[in-house]
C-alpha cells in the first residue's frame, strides 16, 4: 500500500534536518518503538486542535502501523479558545502556547514548514524549506481564511492598524494594546460577520472580556457591537444577562447590522443604515476554508467550506484527502469549534487506521461539543451538545433531548472552563 | 473490553451477517465513544486538572453516574445534558473501556 520506501524517508528527513540550522524539524523517530510493519504513511497540514488530535491518536491507536508527519508553519501552538482573555488582561498569551514535544513523543514527526501545493495525482505536497513528500493519506486541517475583500477599505494597509485578531497570537496581543492605548471615555468596535463563522460565541464572549476590562481600567468607555446576523448567535440570553447585570452601560449590541465599509483613517466604520466613528475597531471580515483547502480543490460549497463524508472525514471533492475542523462544510447544528475540531481528528483517526488495514470504519460515530465562555474574568456559561451518525441520512446530527446550555453564569464553570483548556490541550499535544 | 461485551459483538456480528456495516459491529466501540470523553476528562480518561479522573474507575460506579446524571438523580452543570445523548448500551461500553485504563 506505501508507496513510501525507508530510503526516501531517509533522504527527506536529512533535508529537513539540513533546512533548520537552529534545531531538528524532524524528531521522534526513536521515541516511539514500531510496533508493527508500517501499512503507509498520513501527512497532516497544519497543528491546530484538527490537525494535532488526529496526528496524535493515528499514533496513538495505530500501533505503530502509520507513520504520521504533521505539517505546521508555527513553531508552537497558540489556542484561539480562551484567547478572549488576552484582551481582558486576566491572561497572557504565554498562558495559551503550549510546544509540539508531545506529540514527538508519540512518534509524530512534526515537520515546522509552510505548504506551498499538493499533487493529488502524485500524491506530494510541496513545502517551502525541504524538498516534497508523499503520503498515502493527507489530512488537511488549516483553520480559516478571512475574505477581506468583502468589506470595502479593508486592504492591507488598513489590516495594519484593524484588526480581527480571530487567530490566536501576535494580532491578539496587538489588540491587546490597543485596547491599552485607547483614552477613557473611547469607543471600542466588534463587528459579526453572518454565520456560519469560527467559534459562534466567541464575539460575544470578547465583547464581556472588552467590558470587563473597562469596567476595571477605564469605565466610561463603550463596547458598540455590530452583529450581521439577526440576533445573538449563541447563548443569547446569558450574553445578555451578563452585558445587563455585569456592564450595564458598558455594551451597546446591535442587530442586524453587516459591515459593508471601513475607513482606517478616519477610523469609521459603515454599514446599510449608519456610520460610527470608533477608537479601536475589530473588524471580523467574513470566513471560508483555509487557503491550502482551496487551492487544492476541497471547497465544494458556496465557494467556502469544505463537503466531508462524516464517516471518514473524507472529501467529497478528493479522494484520500480528510478535512478537519472549522474548514468543512459544518452538519447541523455543529460549531466551527476548537472542540469539534478535535472531534474532527478523533473520526479521522480512527476511520483511517482501519481502511489502511484493510477494514471498515466505525459506522457509527458519536461526538460532543463543549463551548465555555468566559463573562468575565473568572465567570462561565457553556452551550453543549451530542451528535451522532445518523446512518440513513449520512449525516452527524444532534441526538434529540440531548445538549442544552447554563442554567445561569458561574464561577464553577469558570473552573471547568479553564480546566477544559487544560486537558484538551493535553489530549491533542500529548 | 470486558468480555460480556466482546462477547455480545460478536453475536450481534454473527446474527448480522449482512451488511458488514451493521450497527454495533465496531471492534473499538468502547475506544471510540470514550474519545469523545478525552477533552474535558483527559486521554483515556487520565485528567489533568480540574475534571474527574475517569480512569481506572469501576465500571458499575461509572454506568450507575451516568444514568444518575441522564435521570437528573445526580445534579451538575453539564454532564445532564451529554448524558441524555448516549444509550444503556453505550454507556456500558464507555463504562468498559473507562474501567479498563490504568489510572495515573
Amino acid at each position: 500500500m506505501s508507496q513510501f520506501t525507508r530510503r526516501e524517508f531517509i533522504k527527506a528527513a536529512t533535508a529537513g534536518v539540513a533546512a533548520s540550522a537552529a534545531s531538528s524539524i524532524i524528531s521522534g523517530c526513536a521515541a516511539a518503538p514500531e510496533a508493527s510493519k508500517p501499512v503507509g504513511r498520513v501527512i497532516v497540514i497544519g497543528g491546530g486542535y484538527g490537525g494535532a488530535t488526529a496526528a496524535k491518536y493515528l499514533r496513538m491507536w495505530g500501533e505503530g502501523t502509520i507513520e504520521v508527519l504533521m505539517v505546521e508553519r508555527n513553531t508552537e501552538f497558540v489556542s484561539c479558545p480562551v484567547s478572549n482573555l488576552v484582551l481582558g488582561g486576566s491572561k497572557t498569551i504565554g498562558d495559551m502556547t503550549r510546544g509540539y514535544a508531545g506529540l514527538r513523543s508519540y512518534g509524530v514527526q512534526v515537520i515546522r514548514d509552510e505548504v506551498t501545493g499538493i499533487n493529488v495525482e502524485k500524491k506530494r505536497i510541496g513545502l517551502k524549506r525541504v524538498e516534497d513528500l508523499p503520503y498515502d493519506r493527507l489530512i488537511v486541517s488549516p483553520g480559516v481564511d478571512f475574505m477581506h475583500d468583502q468589506i470595502e477599505g479593508y486592504g492591507t494597509e488598513a489590516q495594519k492598524t484593524l484588526l480581527h485578531a480571530w487567530k490566536a497570537g501576535p494580532e491578539t496581543v496587538a489588540l491587546r494594546r490597543q485596547l491599552e492605548a485607547m483614552r477613557d471615555g473611547g469607543v471600542y468596535v466588534l463587528s459579526i460577520p453572518k454565520a456560519p463563522y469560527r467559534c459562534p460565541p466567541g464575539p460575544y464572549e470578547r465583547a464581556c472580556q472588552v467590558a470587563w476590562y473597562f469596567k476595571q481600567a477605564k469605565p466610561r468607555s463603550k463596547v458598540l457591537v455590530l452583529d450581521a446576523n439577526e440576533d445573538i448567535v449563541s447563548k443569547g440570553p446569558l450574553f445578555r444577562a451578563a452585558w445587563r447585570e455585569l456592564y450595564g452601560g458598558i455594551v451597546d449590541y446591535r442587530n442586524n447590522s453587516e459591515v459593508k465599509a471601513v475607513d482606517a483613517r478616519a477610523m469609521t466604520v459603515r454599514t446599510d443604515f449608519d456610520t460610527v466613528k470608533g477608537d479601536v475597531l475589530n473588524v471580523l471580515p467574513p470566513m471560508r476554508a483555509g487557503d491550502v483547502a482551496r487551492t487544492t480543490g476541497l471547497i465544494t460549497a458556496n465557494n467556502r467550506w469544505c463537503g466531508v463524508d462524516w464517516l471518514t472525514m473524507e472529501s467529497l471533492a478528493q479522494k484520500g484527502i480528510h478535512v478537519l475542523g472549522d474548514s468543512t462544510l459544518s452538519a447541523p447544528a455543529m460549531p466551527k469549534s476548537g472542540h469539534m475540531a478535535n472531534q474532527h481528528g478523533k473520526i479521522a483517526a480512527a476511520a483511517i487506521i482501519e481502511i489502511m488495514n484493510g477494514r471498515q470504519p466505525n459506522p457509527q460515530p458519536v461526538i460532543t461539543n463543549t463551548c465555555y465562555s468566559f463573562v468575565s474574568e473568572k465567570e462561565v456559561i457553556h452551550v453543549a451538545s451530542v451528535h451522532r451518525y445518523d446512518i440513513p441520512q449520512k449525516m452527524l446530527l444532534p441526538v434529540p433531548g440531548s445538549g442544552g446550555v447554563s442554567s445561569g453564569r458561574s464561577e464553577t464553570e469558570g473552573g471547568y472552563g479553564w480546566a477544559w483548556a487544560q486537558n484538551i490541550w493535553a489530549d491533542m499535544l500529548g | 473490553m470486558i468480555r460480556p461485551l466482546l462477547a455480545a459483538v460478536l453475536v450481534a456480528s454473527a446474527a448480522l451477517s449482512l451488511p458488514a456495516r451493521a450497527q454495533g459491529a465496531d471492534p473499538h466501540l468502547g475506544r471510540n465513544l470514550a474519545a469523545a470523553c478525552a477533552n474535558c476528562h483527559g486521554s483515556n480518561g487520565v485528567s489533568r486538572q480540574g475534571m474527574p479522573n475517569l480512569a481506572g474507575q469501576q465500571r458499575t460506579y461509572l454506568v450507575q453516574q451516568m444514568k444518575d446524571f441522564r435521570s437528573g438523580a445526580r445534579p451538575a452543570t453539564v454532564m445532564h445534558q451529554i448524558s441524555k445523548g448516549y444509550t444503556d448500551e453505550q454507556i456500558e461500553a464507555l463504562a468498559a473501556f473507562f474501567a479498563a485504563q490504568k489510572a495515573k
